[in-house]
């Protein structure tokens, strides 16, 4: 591919006896947000790592446009690291200015660029301050005009919710989208994932170093089934149980909360519930990105054996 | 798409050092603080060297007489002697015993008898036998009927003719005390500015800013540039410092800035350029191996501990004898030849071939240093957490 996206294919990353990563693959398209969730140490940092060239992987390539990743394209990857940093006693403005520059901007667009930055984020009271002098809202802030101030061609973004009060949320996810809307590939983890469901366009979920699933949010969701919620007063317990390609996955009172496989028939669950009297409610809800993850997660034990 | 030349990259981080640097209150204070030192050892000097041994004798008696000639005897010596009059032995002797007199000289002149507390002074001592033996050399000599001012004439007219294998450089005391003051200089500037080396890589480690730094420029670049920029700081105070000191000491005449005063400043720069180089990399790969400030004393230490052993050899070696064996053999190695040797140089002890072969073989260890630091460095800064293993961070 030659359209400025960003390609993992094979990551595989050992520390000793442990894997880290196993034959990690997956691509965050030109213009794309592409939310990137798993459980704490199931490999989201190491892989962001690895595509920026600060840690070396044992196996697998690292594309940008379709060649692999050099150095010098690596300068235009816009990053958050996971573990947050700034020179603590260096001014805002000062060391966004630096940051830019060194990502090779000229001193002059890395000042027009700082400024910029620096009121769109509100932080224009706080541009000669030393940035350990912040709140911690206003650090994040600085964090993220840190990874946006040299016009990064993708970005690679690690929690970058984490921390950020609701209004900052609102504020990150606009500039997220902005920045996705002018063609650059977004890349982010995170465990808010009613967040990355709504602000994203395709998912990635990571479980002990192995990719577990990769899609659109819709079609993850939508290929793992949908939940019927029926209430039917006068039904029995168990009347469900038996209908093909159901599972019960609660029940409150007379309301029941059933899985249905993708293959199933809804209307016939609905034609056993008319069976047994009055139905009240009949409502079909997409799995959410949370159960989805749930699912995935708890698959977890038997089949890996661990590797180590 | 824009890129960063590696040459802009640390051209970038060096100027990020010397801009958050010079700007310190710490620099300043520091500087200014080690300016006053410098003036106070250098008018210390002033008054040393103006100041000459004073000595006050009591006479009493017969004595009085040769108060005169006790004065000029001395003034040939260079003492300054004062001389007191007493009316009685008595009072004398009390102030002897006061401390108000040095001596209390009694007797005929030819038979001086002296009183002191405990010891005479050897100088004064010399004078008063000349003293005493002249009355008794110009009484013979008046009895023979001869003039004892002619002969004297005579006599003083007579010298011995000296030739020296080695002649003592009439400045060598002078540059002995511009060579100490050029290794103290040299090692405090190469501890600090190491010192800082390894703070500032632990600053960044434990800030956590060194992955963002370097997910743009690479490992050597970053040591590189913070290397280059804290030398240069340490280069700007001891410019500051030679320029002043040597305007103060020749201001209050303690030695004109003579060659070999302009030739030490210099060598003390080249050296100190040479020195910071060869440890401020293994400074800086030493910070590399902890994450939190606290730690970084415990791996700096024994790079200081090697610095402070050339440092206090270095000195006593230089004031017993600055051309002995050992100091030669001692700056010779390249990791004393940065203080040790810019020292010899200025006291006229260093040969141009041990020159050139401690220049050729620091400059040596320096690229070895360099890239061994560089090395371990790469290894460790964006490993975060305990200490890590020397060993572990060569094998990478």
């Amino acid at each position: 591919m030659g359209d400025k996206s960003l390609e993992i294919d094979g990551i595989s990353k050992r520390y000793g006896a442990k894997v880290a990563l196993d034959g990690v693959s997956f691509d965050v398209r030109a213009g794309e947000l592409f939310g990137f969730v798993g459980s704490n140490g199931a490999g989201k940092t190491t892989t962001m790592r690895i595509a920026l060239g600060v840690l070396a992987a044992d196996a697998g390539e690292v594309r940008f446009d379709g060649k692999p990743i050099t150095h010098e394209a690596r300068t235009h990857i816009g990053y958050m690291p996971e573990e947050r940093g700034l020179y603590p006693k260096m001014k805002v403005l000062d060391q966004l200015v630096y940051l830019a520059e060194l990502h090779g901007l000229s001193a002059n667009e890395a000042h027009r660029n700082a400024e910029n930055w620096i009121a769109r984020l509100g932080l224009s009271e706080r541009r000669r301050d030393e940035v350990q002098k912040l709140s911690l809202g206003n650090q994040q802030r600085v964090q993220l005009a840190a990874a946006l101030v040299h016009d990064p061609g993708v970005l690679v973004l690690d929690e970058p919710f984490s921390g950020l009060d609701p209004i900052a949320v609102d504020v990150m996810s606009a500039v997220l989208r902005e920045k996705a809307a002018t063609g650059v590939p977004v890349v982010f983890s995170s465990h808010q994932l009613d967040l990355v469901e709504r602000l994203c366009d395709r998912v990635g979920i990571i479980r002990s170093g192995r990719m577990v699933a990769t899609g659109p949010v819709a079609e993850l969701t939508g290929r793992a089934g949908s939940k019927l919620v029926v209430t039917a007063p006068s039904a029995p317990p168990g009347w469900a149980a038996a209908l093909p390609g159901v599972r019960v996955l609660e029940n409150h009172g007379p309301t029941s909360v059933l899985d249905l496989a993708p293959s199933a028939d809804d209307q016939a669950v609905l034609a056993a519930a008319l069976a047994t009297g009055p139905v009240t409610e009949f409502s079909r809800q997409r799995r959410t990105l949370t159960e989805l993850f749930r699912d995935a997660v708890a698959e977890q034990p038997r089949a890996e054996g661990e590797t180590a | 798409m824009k890129t960063l030349s590696a040459r802009r990259a640390v051209w970038l981080v060096m100027k990020r050092e010397l801009n958050t640097r010079l700007r310190t209150r710490s620099f300043v204070v520091g500087t200014a603080v080690m300016l006053l030192v410098l003036i106070g050892v250098v008018t210390f000097q002033a008054f040393l060297a103006g100041s000459k041994s004073t000595s006050t004798v009591g006479l009493t008696g017969q004595s009085m007489g040769v108060a005169q000639q006790l004065q000029a005897a001395g003034a040939q010596t260079g003492q300054t002697i004062k001389t007191v009059a007493v009316p009685n032995a008595a009072e004398g002797r009390e102030k002897v015993d006061k401390g108000d007199f040095d001596a209390l000289v009694s007797g005929s002149a030819s038979e001086l008898k002296v009183l002191v507390k405990s010891t005479l002074d050897s100088k004064l001592r010399a004078v008063l036998d000349q003293v005493a033996r002249q009355q008794v050399l110009d009484a013979t000599l008046a009895e023979k009927g001869l003039d004892p001012a002619q002969v004297m004439r005579e006599v003083s007219a007579v010298s011995v003719g000296v030739d020296a294998i080695k002649p003592k450089d009439p400045d060598s005391d002078k540059r002995l005390v511009i060579g100490l003051v050029v290794v103290g200089l040299l090692y405090m500037s190469i501890v600090t500015y190491g010192v800082l080396v390894a703070q500032g890589v632990v600053e960044e480690k434990s800030s956590r800013v060194v992955e963002i730094l370097l997910s743009s420029v690479r490992p050597w670049q970053l040591l590189m540039g913070k290397v280059l920029g804290l030398g240069l700081v340490g280069l700007t105070q001891l410019a500051i410092l030679a320029v002043v000191g040597a305007a103060v000491a020749s201001a209050t005449g303690v030695f004109t800035l003579a060659g070999f005063a302009t030739g030490a400043l210099v060598w003390g720069l080249v050296w100190y350029l040479l020195g910071f180089l060869l440890y401020a990399t293994i400074y800086g790969a030493m910070g590399s191996l902890v994450s939190r400030q606290e730690d970084t004393q415990s791996v700096v230490g024994p790079v200081n501990m090697v610095l402070i052993i050339g440092f206090i050899v270095g000195f006593n070696l230089l004031i017993q004898s600055p051309d002995g064996t050992a100091t030669k053999v001692l700056s010779l190695v390249p990791l004393f030849s940065p203080i040790l040797m810019p020292a010899r140089i200025s006291t006229g002890a260093a040969a141009s071939w041990e020159i050139v072969a401690s220049l050729v073989l620091t400059g040596a260890l320096v690229a070895l240093l360099t890239w061994l630091g560089g090395k371990i460095y790469g290894n460790s800064v964006l490993r975060l957490g305990s200490r890590i293993k020397l060993t572990e961070a060569l094998r990478g």
